[in-house]
C-alpha cells in the first residue's frame, strides 16, 4: 500500500539515471542541426518558470517565423524547474530546446559546460549589462543569454513610516536611507522605538542576501573551492550583525520568507520595509492585496544590490541547436525584453532597454504610483559587484540561512550556538 | 510414457507448465521495476556516483560509512521513527475503535462508510497544504485555538517534537478513514454466532470487543501493521510540505530518512551514491521493523485469543 509503490519507483528512477548519465552522452558537436533556412519545419521548445512574460512575445515569433515554430512550457516554481533540468540533464535527453535558468543555480550547471551550447555571437555581444554576461561565462564560453535581472530598492509602507514619524515621501526617505546598512539598522532602531510593534523588516534571512550580493566571494574562493565556514571571518561577522539588528535590536519581525506566516504578516503590518527586487514588487502587491500605502524608495543600503534574474540556456543533447540559439537571442533582445517587463515586470538585463522608454516611463499604481522602471534602472546602474557563486555557493549559503532561522525565526537557538551547528553542518557538506 | 503421442507430451508439459505461466507476469514485471532497481542500487552505493557526472571509482563501503558519520542521518533517522510512532499506532487504534462503531447498527451506514474514506481522496500535497494553513507559527488556526482557551502558543515548527505531531497529524487525516473500512471489511467477515454467545454467555461489550473482535481481527491488524509500516518509514510528501522550503527545518528537526536521500542525491551532494546507500539502510530498517511487528502484533492477538489479556 502507500509507499511501497513510491520507494520502487525512486529506485527506479535512481538507478535509471544512473545508468543513464553513466554513458558518454555529451556530443556538443551540432553540425547536424537544422537551422530552418533549409525549408525544413522545425519546432523548438521553450521551458521557462514563473512569470517570464513570453506569452505574447511567442505568438509574435511563430506568426513571423513558419519555418521555427516555438512552443512555450512553463512550470510553476524554479525549484520545480531546477529538479527537472538536474535529472534531465544527467538522464542525457529530455530536455527543452531552450531551457530557462535561475542566477542561483546557475554555478551548479556551469560545471558541466559540455552541456551547453556556446551561445558566443558577434550579434549578441555588449548587449547586457557586463556582470550579467560575466556570471553565464565559464572559460570564454557563454552558456546563458540574460533576460531578467533583480536590481534592488528598498520597499517600505509610507502609512506606518508617518505612525513612526518618519518622512514618507519616497524622495526624502531615499535621503533618509542613504549609506550602509549601518544607516538602515539605525533608522530602523528609530523606527521600532516608535512604531508600537510593528519591525522594520521582514526577516534576517533577507537581509543577508541583500548583504551578501554586496560581497566579491563571500562563501567561496574564485578558484571554486569552498571557504571552510569556521575560517570565514567576514561571514561569521555579517552573520552576527545581522543577528545584532534582527533579534538584540528587534528589528526583524521574524518571518521566514515565503512562509504562511510571512505571506500572512503583509496583511497584520508586521513589518515596515523589504529589501526589494524587482520581482518582489509583483509579490508584494499579490500578498498585500488590499493594503495601502506601500511605496519603492530609490535607495539600497551599501549601495545596489542584485538578487536574482533569470538566463535562457540551450542545451547540447537538443536535436535543432541553431534554431534554437535563434529563438532565444530573439527573445533575449532589448525589445523584446522591454516588452515582457510591461507584461510581468521581469526588468531587462540588457543595456539598451534601460534606456527604453517603454521601461523607464512605467509606473506601478499599487506603490502609489512610484515610478518603478525608472528606480529600477537607477538601482540597476547602482550595482558594481557580481559576487562569485561556485558550484557549493548553494549548499554553503543554506547552511547559514539555517543558522539564521533558528535564531531569528524558531528562536531554537542564540547567535552562537546557532554558529557552532552551522559549522557542524558545513562540515558534514564534505566538500572541503 | 514411450507410448505417449506428441500432442498428448505437450498437454502434460502444459499441465505442468501453465501455473507458472499464469503467475510469471507479475514477477517478470517485479523483476525489472523491484529487483533490478534493488540491486542496482546496492551497486551505486558502493561507488561514488555524481547525479550529473555519473559514475566514479568504486569505494566499497566508503558511502555507507561517510553516511553513518553525518549527524543529520541520526536526526533524519530519530524524526522518521518518531513521526511513525505518532502517527501509526493512535491511526491503527482509532481506526479499529471508528471500524467498530460503523459496525453498528448506525443509520445511513454508506454514508459514513463513505464520509471516513473522503480524506483518503485529498491529494497529499493538498492536505498539506491545508494544514500548513492550520500550524502556521504565528497566524494559524491551531494557535488561535489555543490562544482562545488561555494556552501559550506552540511553536509548531520550531520545536522538533511538536513538528512531528503536526505533521502525524496530516498523516492520520488521510489514512485513518482508510485503515477503518479495512478493519470494517474484516469485522463484517467475523461470524454472527460468536457474538451472540458471548452474549448469552452475558459479556458486556467491552469484554466482545477485546475478546472477541480484536482476537478475530487479527490477520487483518497484521496487514495492516505491516503496510503502515511501510509506509509510515518511507514518509516523504508530508514533511517535505510542512514547510515552504522543503528541507526539514532549520535545524533539520522533522528532515526524514527519505527526505534525506532525496537531499543526498538531489540537493547540496548530489551523491548518488550516498543516496542509494541510504536507501539500502532504510530498506533493511524496514524489514528488521516489519519482521519485529508481525511478531508482536501474532503475539498480542493469539494471546487475546485465549483471553488472557493483561
Amino acid at each position: 500500500m502507500r509507499s511501497a509503490f513510491k520507494t520502487l519507483t525512486a529506485l527506479a528512477c535512481v538507478t535509471a539515471l544512473a545508468a543513464c548519465s553513466g554513458g558518454d552522452t555529451t556530443d556538443t558537436s551540432s553540425g547536424t542541426t537544422n537551422d530552418g533556412a533549409s525549408g525544413q519545419k522545425v519546432t523548438i521548445t521553450v521551458a521557462t518558470f514563473n512569470e517570464f512574460g513570453y506569452e505574447d512575445l511567442i505568438k509574435e515569433w511563430n506568426a513571423a517565423n513558419p519555418d521555427i515554430q516555438v512552443e512555450h512550457k512553463k512550470a510553476a516554481t524554479s525549484n520545480e524547474a531546477r529538479d527537472n533540468m538536474n535529472t534531465r540533464l544527467a538522464a542525457g535527453s529530455g530536455l527543452a530546446d531552450i531551457e530557462a535558468i535561475e542566477v542561483d543555480w546557475l554555478p551548479e550547471l556551469a560545471q558541466y559546460p559540455d552541456a551547453f551550447v556556446d551561445l558566443n555571437d558577434p550579434s549578441v555581444e555588449g548587449r547586457w549589462l557586463d556582470w550579467k554576461t560575466q556570471a553565464a561565462t565559464v572559460d570564454g564560453k557563454l552558456i546563458g543569454y540574460g533576460t531578467d535581472i533583480g536590481p534592488e530598492a528598498v520597499c517600505y509602507r509610507a502609512d506606518l513610516f508617518e505612525k513612526a514619524g518618519l518622512p514618507t515621501d519616497r524622495d526624502e526617505v531615499a535621503k533618509l536611507l542613504e549609506g550602509d546598512w549601518d544607516t538602515y539598522f539605525e533608522v530602523g532602531k528609530q523606527f521600532v522605538a516608535k512604531s508600537g510593534g510593528v519591525a522594520w523588516f521582514d526577516s534576517a534571512g533577507a537581509t543577508y542576501q541583500g548583504m551578501i550580493n554586496q560581497m566579491e566571494a563571500p562563501l567561496e574562493n574564485t578558484d571554486g573551492t569552498p571557504k571552510p565556514l569556521d575560517q570565514n571571518a567576514e561571514i561569521k561577522a555579517l552573520y552576527e550583525r545581522i543577528l545584532q539588528a534582527s533579534v538584540d535590536d528587534k528589528l526583524s519581525a521574524g518571518l521566514s520568507q515565503w512562509s504562511e506566516d510571512w505571506t500572512a504578516g503583509f496583511q497584520q503590518d508586521k513589518f515596515a520595509t523589504m529589501l526589494c527586487p524587482g520581482w518582489m514588487l509583483g509579490v508584494i502587491e499579490g500578498n498585500a492585496e488590499g493594503v495601502t500605502g506601500w511605496d519603492v524608495a530609490d535607495v539600497f543600503p551599501g549601495g545596489g544590490g542584485n538578487w536574482g534574474g533569470s538566463y535562457l540556456t540551450v542545451p547540447a543533447q537538443g536535436k535543432n541547436t541553431d534554431a534554437a540559439k535563434k529563438v532565444a537571442a530573439w527573445l533575449t533582445a532589448p525589445e523584446q525584453q522591454a516588452k515582457a517587463f510591461a507584461s510581468k515586470g521581469t526588468f531587462p538585463s540588457q543595456v539598451k532597454a534601460l534606456e527604453d522608454p517603454a521601461v523607464l516611463d512605467f509606473s506601478n499604481p499599487f506603490f502609489n504610483d512610484a515610478p518603478v522602471g525608472k528606480i529600477m534602472a537607477n538601482r540597476a546602474q547602482a550595482v558594481t559587484i557580481s559576487p562569485y557563486k561556485g558550484p557549493n555557493f548553494f549548499a554553503i549559503t543554506t547552511v547559514v540561512t539555517d543558522a539564521l532561522t533558528r535564531v531569528d525565526v524558531d528562536k531554537t537557538d542564540d547567535a552562537a550556538s546557532s554558529w557552532t551547528k552551522a559549522v557542524d553542518a558545513y562540515k558534514a557538506l564534505g566538500i572541503s | 510414457m514411450s507410448n505417449l503421442t506428441g500432442r498428448q507430451r505437450l498437454s502434460r508439459l502444459e499441465v505442468k507448465l501453465s501455473p507458472y505461466l499464469y503467475v510469471s507476469p507479475f514477477f517478470i514485471v517485479f523483476a525489472i521495476v523491484g529487483l533490478f532497481p534493488l540491486l542496482y542500487t546496492a551497486w551505486v552505493s558502493v561507488h561514488q556516483w555524481h547525479l550529473i557526472g555519473g559514475q566514479g571509482e568504486m569505494i566499497g563501503l566508503g558511502n555507507y560509512t561517510a553516511v553513518l558519520e553525518q549527524p543529520n542521518f541520526w536526526k533524519s533517522l530519530r524524526n522518521t521513527f518518531s513521526i511513525f510512532l505518532l502517527s501509526s499506532v493512535p491511526q491503527v487504534i482509532a481506526a479499529i475503535v471508528i471500524a467498530y462503531f460503523l459496525d453498528t447498527n448506525i443509520r445511513a451506514k454508506t454514508f459514513w462508510r463513505m464520509g471516513v474514506l473522503l480524506p483518503y481522496v485529498v491529494a497529499p500535497v493538498a492536505v498539506s497544504m491545508i494544514f500548513a494553513k492550520i500550524f502556521a507559527d504565528q497566524s494559524g488556526a491551531a494557535n488561535a485555538l489555543l490562544a482562545l482557551v488561555g494556552l501559550d502558543p506552540i511553536a509548531w515548527h520550531g520545536s522538533a517534537f511538536w513538528s512531528h505531531v503536526a505533521i502525524a497529524t496530516m498523516v492520520n487525516f488521510r489514512w485513518t478513514g482508510y485503515n477503518a473500512l479495512i478493519f470494517l471489511a474484516a469485522m463484517q467477515a467475523i461470524p454472527r454466532e460468536i457474538y451472540e454467545a458471548a452474549i448469552v454467555d452475558g459479556a458486556s461489550r467491552w469484554k466482545t470487543f477485546f475478546s472477541v473482535t480484536v482476537p478475530m481481527l487479527r490477520p487483518t491488524i497484521i496487514f495492516v501493521v505491516i503496510t503502515s509500516t511501510i509506509g509510515g518509514l518511507q514518509i516523504f510528501d508530508e514533511p517535505r510540505m510542512f514547510d515552504t522550503m522543503g528541507t526539514g527545518g532549520s535545524d533539520k528537526q522533522w528532515m526524514t530518512l527519505t527526505m534525506y536521500i532525496y537531499e543526498l542525491g538531489w540537493g547540496a551532494q548530489k551523491s548518488f551514491g550516498r543516496a542509494a546507500a541510504v536507501s539500502w539502510i532504510l530498506f533493511l530498517i524496514i524489514i528488521v521493523v516489519g519482521a519485529i511487528n508481525f511478531l508482536i502484533t501474532r503475539r498480542i492477538a493469539s494471546s487475546d485469543a485465549k483471553g488472557a489479556r493483561r
